[in-house]
């Protein structure tokens, strides 16, 4: 996670895209991935670090943690931060625009098309054939993430209060959110003793 | 004015939407079919169907339909654009920070709290789209079909939901 080892320089060096280029790299990757999310990893890695060695492997893991930790859809910002590291502002802006575009006009025909047929007796019964489909894609999604998520008790609980919360109370998902980010916060300055403020002197003390 | 609406909207759900996928659904269900009545809740789980087979993020797939539907292109154009930029002002600030400072502790404690969270929204979203998903016995058995097909059976999850829209189509029309 040592991201301040490279120099810029030597980044600009090892690969220097265009905003173009960026554009039409993240075109692909957004025109080709179905289902949004970690999905999109393994394309942008191919795109990124293995077809144009534009990023090193461990630059791109250091991306990931950033755009997990981030809001927002998990391919926009891959986006935003390879775009920004291969070419400031302006590659950020082209690679999100890349990114966004396929889906965009995508869903754009699709509305078209669907707004005016969704009457049609063959397009309902489809959806309502699917229906039940997506809900056991959930279901499956969620099975996953829960497995991996919730391996502690403190985990449990957040996620049994977040299910009240939503459910019984009815809360603002925003507000369990920011809840839940507390808590985060709260247990992990607990578990290091240490108040949160002063490890940033640490930190330039570790770097230098 | 609608744009400037459907701007701030998706803004809020671009915001506050982590772990991307499926834990963005009940914050636009929230917003979309609670608060402002753009969709119902049964056109909200076909746009989940749609947002399935089709490529990209799903919340870029929710704004430029709900969009679209509103106010043309223009409103998927002021929807995606809200959609988007909380991920480019808050991604920006992060990798400038974690360039700086090389700390991303705060963050990562933050996010270690949401993410048992995520596993609650999409439980949340389940339980609100199941009664509508559900019209009739066979939909039952769809669900089961679909849920051992695609964790037995490693069924790739387009060709599950293209399945399920044949199926439907032979049961219902």
């Amino acid at each position: 996670m040592n991201i301040t080892d490279h120099d810029p320089k030597t980044e600009v060096v090892l690969g220097k895209p265009t905003p173009s280029g960026l554009f039409w790299s993240f075109l692909s990757i957004g025109a080709f991935t179905f289902g949004g999310g970690y999905a999109m990893l393994p394309l942008i890695r191919k795109s990124l670090v293995e077809k144009s060695s534009w990023l090193q492997d461990d630059e791109f893991v250091d991306t990931i943690a950033v755009a997990q930790s981030a809001p927002g859809p998990i391919a926009v910002n891959m986006a935003v931060i390879c775009g920004y590291k291969l070419g400031a502002i302006k590659g950020a802006l082209a690679a999100v625009l890349g990114a966004t575009l396929p889906s965009f006009v995508i869903l754009i025909v699709v509305a078209a098309f669907f707004l005016g047929a969704q009457d049609n007796p063959f397009v309902r019964a489809a959806f309502t054939g699917m229906r039940p489909a997506i809900v056991a894609l959930m279901i499956s999604a969620v099975y996953d993430i829960g497995k991996s998520t919730i391996k502690s008790r403190l985990a449990a609980a957040i996620a049994l209060g977040a299910i009240v919360l939503l459910l019984v109370i009815e809360l603002h998902p925003v507000l369990v959110i920011v809840a839940a980010a507390l808590i985060g916060l709260a247990a992990g300055s607990y578990r290091s003793h240490v108040p949160i403020r002063t490890s940033t002197s640490n930190d330039r003390g570790d770097n230098t | 004015m609608i744009y400037v609406q459907l701007f701030k909207t998706f803004f809020k759900i671009g915001l506050f939407s982590f772990g991307g996928g499926y834990a963005m659904l009940p914050l636009i269900q929230k917003e979309i079919v609670g608060n402002y009545s753009w969709l119902t809740l049964a056109e909200f789980i076909d746009l989940v169907a749609i947002s399935q087979v089709t490529p990209g993020p799903i919340a870029i797939n929710a704004a430029t339909f709900v969009g679209y539907k509103m106010a043309g292109i223009f409103g998927s154009t002021a929807a995606t654009c809200g959609v988007v930029t909380p991920s480019l002002l808050v991604v920006l600030t992060l990798t400038l920070l974690f360039v700086r400072y090389n700390r991303l502790e705060s963050v990562q404690a933050a996010f270690a709290g949401i993410r048992p969270a995520v596993v609650a929204l999409i439980v949340a979203a389940i339980w609100n789209i199941l009664p509508p998903s559900i019209q009739a016995f066979s939909s039952w058995v769809i669900l089961a079909a679909t849920l051992l097909a695609i964790r037995r059976f490693r069924v790739h999850p387009i060709l599950a939901i293209f399945s399920a829209a044949v199926l439907g189509i032979c049961l219902y029309s």
